[in-house]
């Protein structure tokens, strides 16, 4: 028999059983629907990741404090401080292939302005490069120069979050005003552009930048820095940069040959594998779970189908009667369920298609449906026809021509 | 000297019930020759549905021989036996088996979907073959929308669309008015006067004086074989019941 007779036959059984073809299909039109929707998710939510880590800066290599060797037991990454000052300053003495390096010191504490406005947020003390290194533009005033940083200049640069809400939203509104971090009053000099939030959901914006001497003459009061940012000259040094800075650091750190690294060099991609590999597990699981919503609709699948064959068996018994073939019926009824999964994944990725829509809509996460998410949502709806379809259609080709005739 | 188109030799079918072995064939010797028609009678339980199974190649012997058209069955697997039942022979049902919600065209055309060489134009034969039994305005009704008598005949259509060797009836007028049944006979007659071989089991005298021999079973063995005398012309028949209602009306 011809594929078109079968696919013809197959399409006008599940037509003559509308409702109950539907209701079968069901359970794989929200399946297939279900995978697609978790799937643009979870696709989403990477993009953005990715996104924003890009937004970090161009070329950038961050330095963080590594894991410290205490009796040959790792205590784990940051567990023990070592980053100074004098390895942000050697790195930037010594190093040929970073355009900019800024050393980044942190410290919190309760924020006053000069009208008496409360808030609380982190205070970077950084290098006038820092700038540069983040791709970070200024939307009033200036940044501080290089003068400030060695002249301690109590001067500082407001995050477009801090600065509305200390000093509103009036243009100017924060230049040349007092914020008082500690009981020391530093002087606004300009306010950054916004850059949003992070992929972790982080404010960006919430922020008050100093120069790093000021920062740690009046505030931190430690030699210890949270990190040390670097931008290498282009995209291509960024490797061999990582590699410089950490032969450098190692140098600094007095370290000997068999002595581990106290410190951590990373570049974008490592953030961006670090960040997004947390998606993939979601995404992973989002699709496991929808998966198992597709093998429960293969079931009902071949509920159906069992139901068929033994409604059918005179129908059965008449075709083998006129000449058809164990494997002709075999297919047939294959076919049907395999024609009526794969018109379930079809309306399944309709489904997908407008539920991943709405999410959007609904929630504002960005939904990402790729060609090859729907492939497979397809293919594996075809793959639950056949495999749920293959007994009930063995059951109806194994019948015997005679007491499927006499079947009433 | 016309080809034997059946020829049977010692076929015996047991089947087992529980302890018991039940001969429902037990030795059977039967020959049919090109262009008979021949009509195998008995009461129930005599074997003549297992008969019927034989000839129609839907069940095996357990032992003795059955050559149909020169092929020997007794050999054959499932596949051979579809396709030996799909090229050599028709079958005609008592419950017409027509395939419901479809239309008589393309019930007709089906046994053409099965064949493994298929050279022919399906349409065009299955529309010659609605013809020859007189229902070329009826090839896009559904079953349900055919009288009985239209529905026999959508089946002998599709009984005969492969050209078999043989025409085999099981019981083709027990669900049919005795009219409808000479008018079904009346095309038993015509085809096989054409050169068909019909075989058609029945337990109604009235049908079996049609065919031109009458083979009885009892108990799984032939206990009568002889010509049929006189021979009823069911054309003639019908014919006469049809002026016969014309006056009472």
């Amino acid at each position: 028999m011809k594929p078109q007779m079968l696919i013809r036959i197959a399409l006008r059984s599940i037509r003559r059983t509308k409702m109950r073809s539907t209701l079968t299909a069901l359970g794989i039109i929200i399946g297939v629907g279900a995978v697609i929707v978790m799937v643009a998710i979870g696709h989403g939510a990477k993009s953005r990741i990715e996104q924003s880590i890009k937004n970090l800066g161009t070329n950038m290599v961050v330095i963080t404090p590594g894991a410290a060797n205490t009796g040959n037991v790792s205590q784990g990454a940051g567990s023990f401080n070592r980053l100074k000052i004098e390895d942000a300053e050697k790195l930037k003495r010594e190093s040929v292939l970073f355009a900019d390096v800024s050393p980044v010191i942190m410290a919190f504490g309760r924020i006053r302005g000069g009208n008496g406005t409360n808030w609380r947020c982190p205070v970077y003390g950084v290098d006038p490069s820092y700038q540069n290194i983040r791709d970070w533009q200024v939307s009033q005033g200036q940044f501080f120069d290089s003068r400030d940083l060695r002249a301690r200049r109590k001067v500082c640069v407001l995050g477009a979050t801090v600065a509305l809400q200390i000093f509103g939203d009036g243009e100017g509104a924060a230049l040349g005003q007092d914020v008082i971090l500690r009981d020391v009053p530093f002087t606004v000099i300009g306010v950054l552009a916004p850059k949003g939030q992070t992929a972790s959901g982080t404010d960006q914006d919430d922020v008050i930048i100093a120069p790093y001497t000021t920062v740690q003459e009046r505030l931190a009061g430690h030699q210890f820095i949270a990190q040390i940012l670097g931008s290498a000259a282009s995209p291509s040094d960024v490797v061999a940069a990582m590699t410089e800075a950490k032969a450098i650091m190692r140098e600094s750190h007095k370290l000997g040959d068999w002595e581990e690294s106290d410190f951590q060099v990373k570049n974008q991609a490592d953030l961006a594998n670090a960040a997004t590999g947390a998606t993939d597990v979601m995404t992973i699981l989002l699709a496991c779970i929808a998966g198992i919503s597709l093998l429960v609709g293969g079931i009902g699948i071949m509920n159906i189908m069992l139901v068929s064959v033994t409604e059918r068996t005179r129908e059965i018994g008449i075709r083998m009667a006129i000449g058809a073939r164990p494997a002709d019926v075999l297919l047939q009824f294959l076919v049907e369920a395999i024609v009526l999964s794969l018109l379930g994944g079809l309306l399944g990725v309709a489904l997908g298609y407008g539920g991943s829509w709405l999410v959007g809509r609904l929630t504002g996460w960005p939904t990402v449906i790729d060609g090859v998410t729907v492939s497979v949502a397809l293919g594996f709806s075809a793959a639950v026809g056949v495999f749920f379809g293959f007994w009930p259609a063995r059951k109806a080709a194994a019948l015997n021509p005679i007491d499927a005739l006499r079947y009433e | 000297m016309a080809a034997d188109v059946i020829r049977i030799q010692g076929l015996t079918r047991t089947y087992v019930m529980g302890t018991n072995e039940v001969h429902a064939l037990d030795g059977i010797d039967l020959t049919i020759k090109k262009g008979e028609m021949v009509a195998v009678m008995g009461a129930s339980g005599s074997g003549k549905s297992t008969m019927m199974n034989m000839l129609g190649c839907l069940d095996k012997p357990t032992a003795g021989s059955y050559e149909l058209d020169g092929e020997r069955v007794e050999v054959m697997d499932r596949n051979q036996l579809a396709d030996l039942r799909n090229r050599r022979i028709g079958f005609v049902f008592q419950g017409f088996n027509l395939l419901a919600r479809t239309s008589a065209l393309e019930n007709v055309e089906l046994p053409m979907m099965y064949e493994r060489a298929r050279k022919k134009d399906v349409r065009a034969a299955a529309v010659a073959a609605l013809a020859r039994v007189g229902l070329a305005d009826r090839s896009s009704h559904l079953p349900n929308e055919l009288s009985g008598g239209q529905q026999q005949r959508v089946a002998i259509a599709r009984a005969l669309v492969t050209e078999p060797a043989l025409l085999l009836a099981d019981e083709p007028t027990g669900n049919l008015d005795s009219r409808t049944s000479v008018e079904v006979l009346a095309l038993f007659q015509e085809l096989n006067d054409n050169g068909l071989t019909v075989v058609m089991v029945t337990h109604e005298d009235s049908i079996a004086h049609y065919a031109k021999r009458i083979v009885e079973l009892r108990d799984g063995r032939i206990v009568r074989d002889e010509p049929v005398t006189p021979r009823g012309n069911a054309a003639a028949d019908l014919a006469a019941i049809d002026a016969r209602r014309k006056g009472n009306a």
